[in-house]
């Protein structure tokens, strides 16, 4: 029996800026329909990795696959059309526009042309795109903010603003960089069983990058972990916890007592608050 | 209507047109001030038609507009390549560059300005701003207004979002230029009169004042910034010499107290739908 093709696979890919290498012959590939998180201390190079896929950045070598085609060329802006969408890790929603219109935006990349940018979005009162960006929004409980200039937003709300905007876009690999960042616990759980849901509905196969470990244990399946720019270790959340790289990665620490340190350490340790330059 | 009236309000017109000029390429984050150059050209090309071929002033003037959108669309690709500073300055070149040619075309009359037989009064001018206003706010109803707004605000996110960024930019730096040709095309047809000097860079700085002052983030911005930079001097008519201090006075202080211009787009919205909750 052959092996199903990956969603994505990342073939040996390298990238440095300027002098500094910061993906080093990383190779990794993400299974159609799951739920796969990207980890590693901070500045491990996850959101370059991010970056990379998305086109962002281009890559200085290798190869990266979706579903077997090789889109290293592929214009940053086409990639969405491709099925890749994400969120961003500090919220990157248009300050000037509405929620409303933020998750308008999201729609584009299923509107090409001139038609579709003619559409009299803000014109009839009914047009099929809004009311669709507008039940998007209730649906993930925000009605009651569409017409709020996402400035005026509170950071949580925001963050559910942006996920719904990777939403309309239909995406089938969604890419999120730290989601539960700055979510209480009830806000965080409420994160998880909505993106495991939207997993087991639609068949959406997500990327995450999270240092919440119990979020990502409790939500993903299988873990990468990477520490400057290499993959070190992949498996089970509970494999890559008691993995001796892994744990040296996060605590410092020589592989041997980091090993024996394994048991003795609850669930949830290697979360690290605050993250700026991964 | 007294003729002082309908001077002002021809002048009000035309502003408006040059408003919106200056507007489309600011709703996308770009600062033209080669806005008066594209003026000149749709002036200068509306002219000379209406002047040589047989055929009404209105239609002439849009072809002056076409033809300065032609030229913007031409000249798009290398100078909206520049950012910020730079495009401004780039641009503020580009429309000297057209006032330059103009003052060495001697079929245009050169230094010794041009004349313009036609004659067009205040209700065409008029017709011309409201349908000038109705297709810019028809133009923003649609996805456009809401994409350009995006490209405005974070050209890379709008990238991963799908978007064409730079055909955006284009687009909205032609239909602009575009618009100020027709202005400079009405400008023509009223004063019967046009020379390379109307066409300076203090008239693109006027224009784009009108948009700062009005606000960028709606399309009533620019209405309402044309509309106290015209009426305002002539309101303050009263104190003779001193009537343009205490316009620029206003116009300070105004500025001050609302940096993001006359009119925004949370305002707008509010008017509109009357249920924004803040959070």
């Amino acid at each position: 029996m052959t092996k199903p093709q990956p969603i994505l696979a990342l073939d040996n890919v390298d990238k440095s800026f300027g002098g500094l290498r910061v993906v080093e012959d990383l190779s990794f590939s993400v299974r159609r329909g799951s739920c796969t998180a990207l980890i590693g201390p901070n500045g491990a190079g996850k959101t370059t990795v991010f970056n990379l896929i998305t086109g962002v950045y281009p890559i200085d070598a290798g190869r990266m696959l979706l579903d077997g085609s090789d889109i290293a060329a592929m214009p940053s802006r086409q990639r969405i059309h491709h099925g890749i969408a994400r969120n961003f890790q500090n919220i990157r929603l248009m300050p000037h526009l509405s929620a409303l219109e933020n998750v308008l935006v999201g729609q584009h990349c299923r509107n090409r042309g001139l038609r579709g940018v003619l559409q009299p979005i803000n014109l009839l009162p009914h047009n099929r795109w809004r009311e669709e960006a507008r039940a998007a929004l209730a649906e993930a409980g925000l009605a009651q903010h569409e017409r709020a200039t996402v400035g005026s937003l509170s950071y949580g709300l925001q963050k559910r603003i942006e996920l719904v905007r990777a939403l309309v876009a239909q995406p089938r690999l969604l890419l999120l960089d730290e989601p539960a960042a700055g979510l209480n616990p009830a806000e965080t759980d409420v994160l998880r069983e909505r993106l495991a849901a939207l997993s087991a509905q639609r068949g959406i196969t997500m990327l995450v990058v999270e240092h919440d470990m119990h979020f990502v244990g409790a939500l993903c399946a299988h873990v990468i972990v990477l520490n400057f720019g290499r993959r070190i270790a992949e498996g089970t959340p509970d494999e890559v916890r008691n993995h001796p790289a892994v744990r040296e990665a996060y605590l410092g620490l020589g592989a041997e007592t980091a090993t024996g340190l394994a048991t003795a350490l609850p669930e949830g340790t290697m979360s690290v608050e605050s993250s700026h330059a991964s | 209507m007294s003729g002082y009236a309908e001077g002002i309000l021809v002048l009000l017109a035309i502003n408006v047109v040059f408003a919106y000029g200056a507007f489309l390429p600011m709703s996308a984050g770009q600062l033209n001030l080669g806005v008066a150059g594209f003026a000149a050209i749709g002036g200068y090309v509306s002219a000379y038609l209406s002047n040589n071929v047989a055929m009404p002033a209105s239609i002439a003037i849009v072809l002056g507009g076409l033809a300065a959108a032609v030229v913007a669309l031409a000249v798009a690709v290398p100078v909206l390549r520049t950012r910020g500073i730079y495009l401004a300055l780039a641009t503020f070149a580009l429309g000297e560059i057209v006032r330059a040619t103009i003052l060495n075309m001697e079929m245009v009359g050169g230094a010794a300005g041009y004349p313009v037989a036609a004659f067009i009064r205040f209700p065409t001018i008029a017709a011309f701003a409201v349908a000038v206003v109705g297709l810019v706010s028809l133009l923003f109803a649609t996805r456009f207004g809401v994409a350009i707004t995006a490209v405005h605000d974070d050209e890379g996110v709008a990238d991963l979002m799908g978007l064409d960024v730079r055909a955006f930019q284009v687009a909205a730096f032609a239909l602009g230029s575009g618009l100020a040709g027709i202005g400079g095309g009405l400008y023509a047809h009223h004063f019967s009169y046009i020379e390379a000097q109307y066409f300076s860079i203090s008239l693109s700085i006027s224009i784009v004042l009108y948009v700062l002052f009005g606000g960028t983030q709606s399309v009533l911005g620019p209405l309402l910034g044309a509309a106290v930079f015209t009426l305002l001097p002539e309101l303050l008519r009263g104190s003779a010499q001193w009537r343009y201090v205490l316009f620029a006075a206003i116009v300070i202080v105004t500025m001050v107290v609302r940096p993001q211009g006359l009119v925004t787009g949370a305002q707008v919205r509010r008017l509109l739908g009357g249920k924004e909750q803040p959070a």
